[in-house]
């Protein structure tokens, strides 16, 4: 147990130490000596947490991460590779921008659920589309869900650029229209009024909760999770693979969806027509976030806490040092990599590797 | 006398797991060799070493009386040794000729391209000369599986194997098939090859090997002849204790048919039509052995009569009802157990706690969950009782069950099967892989759900388990089930002409719509 | 009329040339067993190498090399992530995306944005008309009268075909993508196999991305490949891995792309979007077995493990 714990929380600590090793090569070779290294991380903590509103900032950042790191986490326990959080991020929020302008004679008690709960029908259904495609005709969901990410920007670009159906011909930047105001999510402190922190990272904890209970608690978290496992037992013990297969693709789409939501209705108000930059690298970060959580809806809180962190701090890091913010994207990268592959940090810092129940040695070349 | 290939005092070692302890052995020029053991004996790493895929932790191999150091199959190749693998080393969607020359390509004149005309001709004469036929443009996944090992064997003759090694070649074959393969080994020894024959079937070494080497849990018990040598002896030095043939069971006394099925038809995954009309029924309170060499369709069979798979015609009547379009959940609560073939792939989920597989059925009905939550008492209750009922050895009801043996996860699945109430009993393969005491465990089980009134469908390759515990034996062959007869006028004889296809115009026979 | 249709001709050419040099980058790692989905990230970074060489040097041909260079540093790196460590094939080749952006968005601000008031571009390489073959009327200007980059590309098809399918070189690939025990068992070492296919393939995603800055803009954009290396991946499975199908499926694309442009600029009230959209959907169409079912080599994606 101690062991399991040690390798649960080790490996993704010295994983971030890696990368944030690396990282400070990264920045040395911009000239300058270990002091700007310092100098560079010490901006990016100060600029995520001691900062004003740096807290609030690095929280607003951390909320579609968990809700797109839940998205990836859930697909992963279900065997399914869901890298298309960015399209269903974009569905969802377009979805919740459409409630938000047209219903707007509606009170904020209705139109706010309304449209959450549209952006997480268009992420489940844009997910879902993926699934049904792998149930029935056996394609599979990572090239699919790829696809459908440049379908969905197509789309949104068609949707929200000039002369598109949901244009605002009032802005002078090509976008949707605003939602209504009683389609806000509410402000955390009203009294502030430039603390943008808003009632979505409320959401995403208890989105957090809600699929850990579901995974864990219930019987179709445990046919999910069976059908992630070993689909063939899956089958063998009466489950409906295939039902199940579409049902996850589904609810890993629907919180990719929420998360397009509450970022409209708590941040944006609006939908850009440069989407790609709108919904930019939640998908792909959701990955690391997910895995550096261990896929464990209680990981995914602290991993997606961590990037939100340095997304935060990475502006000031630019200003104080003259560095590219790109630099935390190659440490995002890194983090990835080794939370992905912690075959490699076992390597470098010579750790055995425990011996997986899954892998005994035995089942394969011997003995039959 | 020379010896082809010796191997002095190999020892390998396998994380847990002793699985050649300092082992001797010698092949001599132009002999066929059998290899003798029991799943996990060790013959395969053997082998492995042999031919370089394993390397060995201590010991010495010597090829025509010189020591070698294998660090690869290369190695073993450029020393003359080829190796059939059980699981056939071809590329399906590759020719004959290129699988053949596949790491010794034939290259044109200036050695940048496939000369494939050229390789052509090479495996036709060399099929040849040692008498079979081989057409080298086809498709290896168009061949039968017979001419697949052919293949096999050419590969090798053609990168100069003076020492083959045949791992369990008669595993995939009938017994006419295994009696040509006999003829081509018999014909490559006499042209001097030498050959190691390694098998589990005692009447196979006697037939074809000059002489026999058994091995036992990572030792090598003997070597013998079979002038020497008799079926009871051999197997008593597999197995240290004298092999049970005999389980203990009392006639059956069978009740109403409470399975039947009808000019069944399934398809396999590349939809080849593998189960062909069978027809057969199960009465409560017996056992129905379905005899049959491996690959004739049982897999499937078994596979539509649990819901796995789809049906493309006839019908399963259950107690009456047609299941043959049902989901595989209302065959189970239906009241139908099914021990699977592969326990790993379909049986159990190897990263759950025990406590989770021995409900991995009936997860979702009470007590086990209340609506859709799970109830975890409950399910913890049920691993500690059925643990304890049925003997699985496991640290805790928490223990992820990939870390127990073979012997416990077949327990583990016949107590879950078990802990419901069950009408009918699927086994297929019940004891593949596991130890002695395990099978005896699982056996005893078998007989006592049948005294119980249930009725029991036992498929299993093994001639042995399906004489020793049937009550009437059914063989299938190419997808039929080509007769049913009463176990008391099942003898081996009679089952492995069956089990080939000969069906005698004298036999007494069972009809099978009959009873 | 005629000269509309064969400009439209000549410019799918020239948009097929990144698609189709991607999906050969494709084809070699996947025939191999290893899946590929950093081939975006491959070429953007070496579309950004290869642009900061050809500023600081002026010399496009140093530039080339470099770009090619920098695809297969790139590819070597998720080979030993994949084939070393084992890791999951998809998941490195995302490491190697959001590297990608990582590295080049550094990069670019470093060397090449107006703030490092960077030397002037050398501009891009000139059109080489092909001697004799560029009069053939109607496929003389459609194929011979392009740049390096895109002759390049035509070659590779042949090329490529060439080796997998006429060379025992290629024969080991594919031995190794479908069933490397197979190929283990007759002693070919399986690693290295995949090594050299992985990295050399990095070598034409290399070229594929210096098409974009040394042939086509002449300067760097940030993410300026824009999702064009997964429709390069997308161009290999509809052309079923092999080069002649991945080819014809990239000329397919690049003629979307090619009269998607020509839309945006003729005709702005039709939306372009639904072409530019043409190419994934396609692809999904394949994958769901509509056109023909897409088998991928059987190893495909799979780390071998020895013995």
């Amino acid at each position: 147990m101690a062991r399991r714990l040690l390798t649960g929380i080790g490996i993704p600590i010295l994983a971030l130490f890696s990368a944030l090793l690396l990282g400070s090569f990264v920045i040395l070779s911009t000239g300058g000596g270990w002091d700007k290294v310092l100098t560079a991380y010490g901006a990016v903590v100060y600029g995520a947490f001691l900062k004003p509103r740096g807290f609030s900032e690095t929280l607003l950042a951390m909320t579609p991460l968990i809700l797109t790191g839940l998205a990836v986490a859930l697909a992963f326990k279900a065997g399914l590779f869901n890298i298309g959080g960015e399209g269903q991020f974009l569905i969802g929020s377009l979805c919740s921008v459409w409630i938000g302008y047209h219903l707007t004679g509606l009170p904020g008690i209705v139109l706010v659920p309304l449209g959450l709960i549209a952006g997480m029908l268009g992420g489940a259904f844009w997910a879902a589309i993926a699934g049904y495609l792998k149930s029935r005709l056996g394609s599979h969901e990572v090239i699919n869900t790829i696809m459908l990410n440049y379908i969905a920007f197509n789309l949104g670009d068609f949707l929200v650029n000039s002369r598109g159906p949901m244009n605002d011909p009032t802005s002078s930047v090509p976008r949707s229209p605003m939602i209504a105001l009683s389609a806000h999510l509410p402000r955390l402190n009203p009294g502030s009024p430039s603390d943008r922190l808003h009632a979505g990272v409320i959401i995403a904890l208890l989105a957090t909760a809600v699929i850990w209970w579901l995974l864990y608690k219930t019987t179709l978290g445990f046919e999910l999770r069976t059908t992630g496992a070993n689909p063939d037992a899956a089958r063998y013990a009466g489950m409906n693979a295939r039902r199940n297969l579409v049902l996850a693709m589904a609810l890993s789409g629907s919180l990719a969806g929420l998360a397009g939501a509450v970022e409209v209705q708590g941040l944006n108000f609006n939908v850009p027509a440069a989407v790609q930059s709108f919904s930019a690298g939640y998908g792909f970060d959701a990955i690391a976030v997910a895995l550096l959580g261990h896929n464990h809806p209680f990981g995914v809180v602290p991993g997606a806490f961590l990037f939100g962190a340095m997304r935060t701090g990475a502006d000031l890091l630019q200003l104080r040092t003259g560095v590219s913010r790109y630099v935390i994207s190659i440490i995002q990268a890194l983090v990835l990599l080794f939370a992905a592959a912690p075959a490699i940090v076992r390597w470098i810092y010579r750790i055995r590797a425990e011996r997986r129940v899954e892998e005994a040695p035995l089942t394969r070349g011997w003995g039959a | 006398m020379t010896l082809a290939l010796e191997a002095r005092g190999i020892t390998k070692k396998f994380p847990g797991v002793l699985a050649n302890d300092h082992v001797d052995f010698a092949l001599e020029k132009g002999e066929i060799h059998a290899m003798l053991g029991q799943n996990g004996a060790g013959k395969t790493t053997l082998m492995n070493i042999l031919y370089g895929l394993y390397q060995p932790d201590e010991g010495h191999i010597l090829v025509h009386g010189e020591e070698v150091r294998f660090h690869s199959p290369l190695d073993a190749i450029m020393n003359g040794i080829g190796m059939v693998h059980q699981h056939f080393m071809l590329i399906p969607v590759f020719t004959v000729a290129e699988n053949i020359m596949l790491g010794k390509e034939v290259k044109s004149a200036r050695g940048m391209l496939l000369d494939r005309q050229r390789a052509e001709e090479e495996v036709r004469a060399l099929s040849q000369q040692y008498g079979f036929s081989l057409d080298p443009t086809a498709l290896v996944k168009d061949l039968p599986v017979g001419t697949q090992q052919r293949v096999e064997i050419v590969k090798a003759l053609y990168r100069q194997a003076d020492i083959l090694i045949l791992d369990e070649p008669t595993a995939v074959l009938t017994p006419q098939e295994a009696e040509e393969l006999f003829v081509i080994m018999r014909s490559l020894a006499a042209q001097g090859k030498s050959i190691i024959f390694i098998t589990h079937k005692l009447k196979e070494v006697l037939a074809v090997a000059d002489r026999i080497s058994v091995m036992r849990s990572g030792q090598m018990v003997g070597t013998t002849t079979p002038k020497e040598a008799t079926e009871a002896g051999l197997a008593e030095m597999m197995v240290r204790r004298k092999v049970i043939l005999k389980v203990d069971k009392k006639p059956a006394t069978p009740g109403e048919e409470i399975m039947r099925a009808e000019d069944l038809q399934v398809l396999d995954d590349r939809r080849h039509p593998v189960v062909n009309g069978a027809s057969f029924f199960v009465r409560a309170g017996e056992i129905l052995g379905i005899a049959g060499v491996q690959g004739n369709g049982q897999t499937e069979l078994v596979e539509a009569l649990t819901g796995l798979r789809p049906i493309a015609g006839g019908h399963i009547l259950l107690l009456g009802h047609d299941v043959g379009r049902v989901r595989p959940r209302q065959i189970t609560e239906a009241g139908v157990a099914h021990i699977p073939e592969d326990r790993h792939k379909h049986g159990l989920v190897l990263s759950y706690p025990v406590a989770d597989n021995l409900v991995l059925c009936t997860y979702y009905l009470p007590p086990f969950a209340r609506g859709p939550v799970m109830e975890e008492a409950a399910i913890r209750e049920n691993a500690e009782a059925l643990i304890k009922k049925f003997d699985i050895q496991t640290p805790s009801p928490f223990t992820p069950t990939g870390s127990l043996s073979g012997g416990n996860q077949q327990k583990l699945i016949v107590a879950r099967e078990f802990s419901r109430p069950v009408k009918v009993l699927i086994a297929s393969q019940p004891t593949r892989g596991i130890d002695v005491g395990s099978i005896e465990f699982v056996h005893q089980q078998i007989v006592q759900r049948r005294d119980e009134g249930c009725g029991v469908l036992l498929v299993s390759s093994e001639l042995d388990e399906i004489m020793s515990l049937s009550d009437r034996i059914a063989v299938m062959y190419k997808g039929r089930i080509l007769e049913t007869l009463p176990a008391a006028e099942a003898t081996r004889e009679r089952l492995g002409l069956l089990m080939a296809g000969v069906k005698e115009e004298t036999a007494t026979k069972e009809e099978v719509h009959g009873a | 009329m005629l000269d509309t249709i064969v400009g439209l001709l000549a410019s799918t050419v020239i948009a097929a040339t990144p698609l189709a040099l991607g999906a050969y980058c494709g084809i070699f790692c996947e025939r191999s067993g290893v899946v590929n989905i950093g081939i975006e990230g491959m070429m953007l970074t070496a579309a950004c190498i290869s642009q900061i060489v050809a500023q600081y040097s002026g010399d496009l041909r140093l530039a080339l090399l470099t770009g090619i260079l920098t695809g297969g540093i790139l590819a070597f790196i998720h080979a030993v992530i994949s084939i070393r460590f084992k890791a999951e094939q998809i998941i490195s080749g995302t490491v190697i995306n959001i590297l990608a952006v990582g590295l080049t968005g550094h990069l670019y601000q470093r060397y090449l944005a107006f703030s490092a008031s960077p030397p002037q571009s050398p501009g891009t390489f000139p059109k080489v008309p092909i001697p004799l073959l560029q009069d053939i009327p109607i496929l003389g200007p459609i194929f011979f009268q392009h740049q390096p980059i895109v002759y390049a590309m035509l070659i590779l098809t042949f090329l490529t075909h060439f080796i997998l399918f006429y060379t025992p070189w290629g024969l080991r690939t594919r031995a190794v993508g479908e069933h490397p025990r197979a190929a283990d068992t007759v002693g070919i070492n399986v690693y290295r196999v995949r090594y050299i296919n992985v990295t050399l393939a990095g070598l034409i995603a290399g070229l594929a991305g210096c098409w974009f800055t040394l042939e086509w803009v002449g300067t760097f954009n940030l993410q300026m490949t824009s999702g064009k290396g997964f429709i390069a991946l997308a161009a290999m499975i509809f052309g079923k891995w092999s080069p002649f199908g991945s080819f014809a499926a990239a000329v397919i694309f690049g003629f979307a792309n090619a009269l998607q442009i020509n839309f945006q600029l003729n005709m702005p009230n039709i939306p372009y979007q639904f072409l530019t959209m043409a190419p994934y959907l396609l692809t999904m169409i394949v994958l769901a077995g509509v056109i023909g079912r897409a088998i991928p080599p059987a190893a495909d994606g799979q780390p071998y493990e020895k013995g």
